[in-house]
């Protein structure tokens, strides 16, 4: 293993003392002075309605109000990769807090009550709010065009059905599979919709100016995916992506409810109406929760068959999605898991089919996991079940099926280097896996927990990522980057990659958040796959400065080119140890000759990454053929779960949590996310539950009914454990882990409290209330019997 | 509109204010103090707690005639001479990730440090236990305050 410098040490995060101090700027932080207008949304009580008029006469005549607008000042749609929303709704609302109308007001308060005085009537439709009733033959449709709407070439809508996109896979001969099997265990699973519960709210503020130009600032995962959809939406009056910004200011929180767009369009579509005046929106709690992104609910139907040795003979998973009114992101996760559910297993035998399902509740979209969360609950559930019905050890069911190098995915592609079986080793080691463990109380028992995890980057096959990288005179370095922070420490790996190539301290190189006028593109961040491919890019771009520094001494020096190297902010010379010629001295200044003129001229990096190598092309009805996925990160985890069996309560006395990082290009950073993500994994299995109410309506937005966990709510203790087998193609070999943390959480629980009291609790969350149900009714059974 | 002075950060501020005007917007939007954020409205979340005459409260539970004549601290004012020592060990240990939550952490654990310099593991938890963060996990900002109580 290469000793490194800067790579793979825990370097101080370059945000931290902004962060700690109160000097880091979120969007609602910046101050636009006495001209703000205040936007305030009409938003739609009916959970699927038509609209027969709009009267905002009332409205406007409120004196502090500067314009009212709706859907038929935009009929615009919008879209990243289904284009089926309108910026605001035309005809027809399809859940309760789809935007209506907009009132525009100088003062937060005017803008609230002059959108009370908007009247909009409606007449109500039949809704439908579950996705096996909206899959049913003659169900009414949400979508009655959905023909006509364009959308990337790797989705299959079934057109008059509320079907939205299709994702088949069929691997080797799935019938045969279950023939030769010893025992098949088929059952379905039930999770939920869950919110993401950034603590910052979605805010965005918008100013189209005089001169034309339309300047968004916006809480982001996804600065240029916004302006380009920002652009494109809005091309009708006039746009071109040059006249369009985004700034992206500090990200508090996003998890995937920041990524594409969500509300930021009213801000750019607003803003047009109030020429010269800058207009912001900012949801509240509440409608963080209703209006945005949520995490989709999914119910699955899963078979899978076994030899006697636990070795996976076929599998069949069908997965029904309730995607909710829109599907312009979220039926990429519905494609993504219908790619990869087969979980991290060789097997030969596959069929999956991942539904996208129209319903009547808020369009579901990217949440850490990216449905991966989802399907793992009933797949990981499922295997520890099968090895308790053949006598053998949860892990070694899982050691048996592990996929390894070079098996063939679920779609026909080679699998990645990974260290699964060595995450299983660490974690069986950790947990003591083979230990009786026991409680002291009576009343209560201890689980053990398993669960394996796998993820990839869900992204289309050309998503790009660049860096510019610019010297100062004191060879200080300003990297010019795309991708957000949200929270993981993008800035200080970015940072890291660039001082490792390039001999200079991450605390001399600044990395900023991005404005789509000054930074290079970068498609999103998301796919847990920014440290993947922006750091390829940032790795290019400091080689490519590297490459321009050694020219240079070269062709001033003359020194042989494979002599040099970087070292303390200085070109070194293996042939010549006294040589020693500062970075300082000539990366903006050039280097004089000894004719008095100089040579160079300031040192700009370049780079820029694209995978090459990847494709969604394949057979629509098989799924073999193409190569989606750049790569899979893997890993492992385990737990001790304590239950009171007279309550139900829960405790998690221990979780311990494996990944393949690859490369850990901050340790610190990694076991930061490990512990972060599965304590967010935990949260929904164990305290988050969503109700709605029969009409569509959510019953619990806010903190007070929607419980996420306070710092008593932690695992007595996490132990956070880093693989590192190399990515090949990865900047210095490292894969992305953010979103994989949270995965094993769901199954872990359940497979726990099977294991301390014999019951299985099929459907998330796992409560205190249903495992106490379930063990009353299995002890009550056994009494009768 | 009423006239209100506050001791903010260590200077008096006088400002106008109406009644039902509520503390933390009045703070970020009227005296230009950033840190302090909204969350959730309704004192579920911590991110807007600052230090009224030393008491960790939430300022968006508050109205702003309520504080008259009374001393507020927020982040700003704790780091005006340089970063504290538990700022300081929030940096070294990542005790934040996006940060949002941060700054109403840091005052928690600020009052906690001031009432009860040596505080055990439970006694961190339950002073923060007003504080949601969404990002952490908490255990890096227990290590955080952990570490500035042994000493």
């Amino acid at each position: 293993m290469k000793e490194y410098k800067y790579i793979g040490k825990p370097e101080i995060r370059i945000d931290g003392k902004e962060k700690v101090s109160g000097a880091a700027i979120y969007t609602d932080d910046i101050n636009f002075g006495p001209d703000l207008l205040y936007a305030f949304i009409v938003e739609s009580p009916y959970a699927h309605a038509m609209i027969n008029s709009i009267d905002t006469s009332e409205a406007e005549k409120h004196p502090e109000v500067l314009a009212v607008v709706t859907g038929k000042d935009f009929p615009y749609k919008f879209g990243l990769y289904m284009q089926d929303r309108f910026i605001f709704a035309q005809d027809r609302v399809r859940f309760i807090g789809e935007q209506v109308a907009a009132v525009v007001a100088r003062n937060p308060k005017a803008a609230k009550k002059a959108a009370k005085l908007v009247k909009v009537d409606y007449t109500e439709i039949p809704a439908v709010i579950d996705q096996m009733e909206a899959i049913k033959e003659g169900s009414d449709l949400l979508h009655e065009d959905l023909e006509n709407y364009d959308h990337v070439p790797w989705f299959f809508p079934k057109p008059k059905t509320n079907i939205a996109h299709w994702r088949k896979i069929r691997k080797g001969e799935t019938q045969k599979g279950f023939d030769e099997a010893d025992y098949i265990l088929e059952d379905t699973y039930d999770v939920p919709r869950y919110a993401h519960c950034a603590i910052e709210y979605h805010a965005a503020t918008g100013l189209y100016d005089k001169s034309g130009r339309l300047t968004i600032w916006a809480s982001s995962q996804s600065p240029h995916t916004q302006r380009h959809l920002f652009a494109e939406a809005l091309k009708p009056l006039g746009f071109t992506h040059k006249d369009v910004r985004v700034i992206a200011p500090h990200v508090g929180g996003g998890f995937g409810s920041k990524a594409g767009v969500t509300m930021e369009i009213l801000a750019a579509a607003i803003a047009t109406k109030v020429q010269g005046h800058p207009v912001r929106i900012m949801w509240s709690r509440e409608q963080e929760f209703y209006n945005t992104y949520q995490r989709l609910g999914v119910k699955t139907f899963l078979k899978i068959g076994v030899k006697k040795n636990g070795r996976i003979t076929a599998l069949d998973h069908k997965i029904y999605w309730d995607a909710g009114a829109y599907v312009e992101y979220g039926a990429n996760v519905v494609n993504a898991v219908g790619l990869s559910a087969i979980g991290p297993y060789n097997i030969q035998n596959a069929s999956i089919d991942s539904v996208c399902v129209y319903t009547n509740l808020p369009p579901g979209g990217a949440y850490r996991g990216f449905g991966y969360s989802e399907f793992l609950f009933g797949l990981e559930s499922h295997m520890t079940r099968i090895a308790k019905h053949l006598g053998i050890d949860t892990i070694e069911i899982r050691r048996v099926n592990a996929i390894r190098e070079g098996d063939k995915t679920a779609y026909g592609a080679n699998m990645n280097p990974n260290g699964l079986l060595k995450a299983i080793d660490a974690v069986e080691k950790e947990i003591e896996w083979h230990k009786e463990y026991k409680s002291s109380d009576p009343n209560k028992v201890i689980g053990k927990g398993f669960s394996l995890l796998w993820k990839a980057p869900a992204m289309p096959p050309n998503a790009s990522s660049s860096c510019f990288l610019k010297f100062n005179e004191d060879a200080s370095i300003n990297l010019l980057v795309s991708g957000m922070d949200i929270g993981q420490g993008y800035l200080t790996v970015m940072a890291q990659i660039a001082a490792e190539v390039l001999g200079v301290p991450p605390s001399k190189i600044r990395t900023e958040n991005p404005d789509t006028d000054r930074n290079p593109y970068e498609w999103q961040t998301v796919a847990s796959h920014i440290t993947w491919g922006s750091g390829n890019a940032v790795k290019k771009a400091a080689l490519n400065a590297r490459e321009q520094i050694f020219d240079l001494v070269v062709r001033t020096k003359h020194l042989p080119k494979d002599s040099l190297y970087l070292e303390d902010e200085k070109v070194k010379c293996t042939q010549n140890p006294n040589f020693e010629l500062p970075l300082r001295e000539f990366v903006i200044a050039g280097i004089q000759m000894s004719d008095g003129t100089f040579k160079g001229g300031p040192i700009l990096g370049k780079g820029t990454f694209l995978p090459e190598f990847s494709t969604a092309k394949s057979n629509p009805e098989t799924g073999q053929g193409g190569h989606p996925n750049v790569h899979y990160t893997t890993g492992a985890a385990a737990m001790l779960l304590e239950i009171d069996k007279q309550t139900g309560k829960m405790k998690v006395l221990k979780a311990v949590e494996a990944i393949d990082a690859g490369k850990a290009l901050n340790p610190d950073l990694v076991k930061g996310q490990i512990i972060g993500g599965l304590v967010q994994g935990l949260a929904t299995v164990l305290y988050e539950d969503m109700r709605y109410g029969d009409k569509g309506k959510l019953l619990n937005p806010n903190f007070t009914d929607y419980k996420i966990p306070t710092a008593k709510d932690i695992p007595e203790k996490i132990v956070p454990i880093i693989i590192e087998v190399p990515q090949p193609d990865g900047p210095f070999g490292a894969r992305g882990v953010g979103e994989h943390t949270m995965l094993p959480a769901a199954p872990m629980v359940a497979n726990a409290v099977a294991d301390a009291l014999d019951v299985r609790i099929k459907s998330m969350p796992v409560t205190a209330e249903k495992i106490v149900l379930a063990y009353l009714e299995k002890k009550n059974n056994r009494m009768l019997k | 509109m009423k006239k209100i002075s506050i001791n903010l950060n260590g200077e008096v501020r006088y400002i106008y204010v109406e009644p039902n005007d509520v503390l933390l917007d009045v703070l970020r939007d009227k005296l230009g103090i950033k840190s302090p954020k909204s969350g959730c409205e309704r004192g579920d979340c911590g991110a807007c707690a600052v230090l009224i005459d030393g008491k960790s409260v939430r300022s968006c539970l508050v109205l702003a005639i309520e504080v008259d004549g009374q001393e507020i601290t927020t982040i700003e004012g704790l780091s005006k001479n340089g970063l504290t020592p538990l700022q300081e060990s929030f940096i070294e240990h990542n005790a934040f990730q996006c940060g949002f939550c941060a700054p109403g952490v840091t005052i928690s654990a600020t009052e906690l440090l001031n009432k009860n310099p040596q505080p055990n593991r439970e006694e961190i938890q339950e002073a923060i236990a007003g504080n949601l963060c969404r990002c952490t996990g908490y255990e890096s900002i227990i290590e955080a305050i952990e570490k500035i109580a042994k000493k």
